[in-house]
């Protein structure tokens, strides 16, 4: 983890209420794809955490859905602005067990911690599938981000106005895959859990304090013991699930 | 010729380098933080509180913010007072070398005693802070905190089973903080900590529930600093035993000012949380501050409000 603080460099609507936010600062704090940074946001007590979409040296993007308070300030943040920021937090994924073609599924603003990893994966000479999730075509966002990676990309909407009507696990009839990733809703976490074949890396939201890990605001049971999601978080192997909720 | 000015008070006997220490449950065991920064610049710390048995805690959402502030319900989270001796502390040794402050929690007189008398064989432990803010399971589940009597029955409890200096930790949920204090004073506490966080709760417009689990939870962070300074008053003015400050503590200027209401040394909390180097910030904002109030030496400030 470290303290920096970064300078908007763009902030603009890219869906419907969700936005990119692309900064410069260093970002040598994040060693791994699916992991966090915490924005400070005036007039705000408690940091935003928000997935890294993508971060190379020098440049960090954040691609976060107004939901609340803090993101509609955060989308109103213009050029230039500066923000502290707390990076490199969480886990991340671990690439090591993807296998030959893994596949990667994000539900609406669970898709973007998938696209550094994407990525990364395809720079590894994976064979990526990607099965991205929304409810209306409105929403949808990033579909031409991943094809332009290299990626066999798929979309499902609930209303069936682009791609696939229903949800990404109807998308999964017939795919080979080697492993997968995922971040969305939980609701889609676990029907996902249900229908795949393999084993994968499920990314968990929660309302946090801190972000790494001192007051134990975002504690969940894992098979292997109590864990923070955002610190032994926010991916959890499918192993190591316990639903609660 | 610069002056000397001087950060050092004496907290029952034991003199700390300066009066911050964090406050419990927003610095863990410290090595999180030590990763960051040499902790070993700040007076102590009070580590998370401690139970005898593990604890999860309550269900999530446990966090919720709120103007200033935010309300937490962690539920005491802690792996039970047996392996925060044999991990936890070992963990600790290794990046802090004073001594520390062990936070305790109960919910039976019993549990306390037992507790204390553990941590009390730690050689690293150079205070018991007992947190009385939780429900007492055989007394109908009013916290500990709420009564005089019960108060001072968890502190005759401790002090029977510790020769470490005791600073009872005071709920401000309460109509008579100073009726408390003083019960607690004469069963023979050592000091007292206060406030603990206020009693509150937030509801989601959209979904029409309350934002944690809970329901309920602890209202900490800026916002509740003026109730803070307010109690340290009227229990310093009542009590001769000495009080560590805490409530919403932010800056250097905040350390000052419950120190002049009658605090000894001061713990910061929910600033923690939001920026992981504000104890560094506030003991190196210390020497200017104290500089620009006229201050040489920190401990003559103790009170001062009262004269």
């Amino acid at each position: 983890m470290e303290q920096v603080i970064f300078k908007i460099k763009s902030n603009e609507p890219i869906a419907r209420s969700v936005y990119r936010m692309v900064l410069e600062g260093d970002t040598s704090a994040i060693s791994a794809s699916g992991q966090f940074v915490n924005l400070l946001i005036e007039g705000f007590f408690l940091r935003r955490p928000i997935s890294v979409c993508d971060s190379v040296p020098g440049e960090l993007t954040l691609v976060y859905k107004v939901v609340g308070k803090g993101t509609e300030a955060m989308s109103r943040m213009g050029e230039g602005e500066e923000v502290d920021i707390l990076t490199g937090l969480g886990n991340g994924y671990d690439l090591t067990l993807s296998g030959d073609r893994p596949l990667l599924v994000g539900g609406g603003v669970g898709v973007p911690p998938l696209y550094r990893l994407c990525r990364e994966l395809i720079a590894q000479g994976k064979s990526v599938s990607v099965i991205l999730g929304f409810n209306t075509k409105d929403e949808v966002f990033y579909k031409d981000e991943f094809e332009a990676l290299g990626a066999k990309v798929y979309v499902s909407t609930v209303d069936g106005s682009m791609g696939k009507k229903g949800f990404v696990t109807d998308c999964l009839e017939g795919l080979d895959y080697t492993y997968f990733y995922t971040c969305g809703p939980e609701p889609m976490l676990k029907a996902l859990y249900r229908a795949t074949a393999t084993s994968g890396q499920f990314s968990f939201e929660e309302r946090m304090g801190c972000g790494f890990g001192a007051c134990m605001g975002c504690s969940c049971k894992t098979v292997t013991g109590y864990k923070r999601i955002c610190k032994e978080g926010p991916v959890l192997c499918k192993e190591d699930i316990i639903w609660e909720k | 010729m610069g002056k000397i000015i001087d950060t050092k008070v004496s907290l029952c006997g034991i003199e700390i380098d300066n009066p911050i220490i964090p406050a419990s449950g927003t610095f863990g065991y410290g090595y999180e933080f030590a990763e960051l920064y040499d902790i070993n610049m700040l007076g102590t710390f009070s580590f998370k509180g401690t139970t005898r048995e593990p604890r999860f805690g309550n269900p999530t959402p446990r966090i919720a913010e709120c103007c200033a502030g935010m309300i937490n319900a962690v539920g005491l989270q802690n792996p039970g007072v047996d392996k925060v001796i044999s991990e936890e502390l070992v963990k600790m040794r290794a990046v802090f070398n004073k001594k520390v402050m062990a936070n305790v929690s109960g919910f039976s007189v019993e549990d306390y005693a037992y507790t204390c008398e553990r941590l009390d064989k730690c050689d690293e432990v150079g205070w018991l802070e007992v947190n009385v803010s939780c429900p007492n399971v055989h007394g109908g589940g009013m916290s500990f905190g709420t009564s005089p009597e019960a108060a001072a029955e968890v502190t005759r409890a401790v002090k029977a089973v510790t020769a470490k200096p005791v600073f009872i930790k005071l709920s401000p949920n309460v109509t008579d903080i100073v009726s408390i204090a003083k019960a607690c004073e004469e069963a023979g506490a050592d000091g007292i900590s206060l406030i603990n966080t206020l009693l509150g709760m937030r509801i989601d417009l959209k979904t029409r529930r309350p934002v944690i689990a809970n329901k309920m939870g602890g209202f900490s962070g800026p916002a509740i600093f003026p109730v803070a300074v307010r109690m340290v008053y009227q229990v310093a003015q009542a009590c001769s035993i000495p009080i560590i400050g805490m409530g919403g503590v932010s800056s250097a200027e905040d350390v000052i000012e419950l120190m002049l209401a009658g605090a000894t040394a001061v713990e910061v909390g929910a600033c923690n949380l939001v920026n992981p180097y504000a104890c560094r910030d506030i003991v190196n904002a210390l020497p200017s501050a104290m500089e620009k109030y006229g201050i040489d030496r920190l401990s003559d400030i103790i009170g001062l409000a009262h004269k």
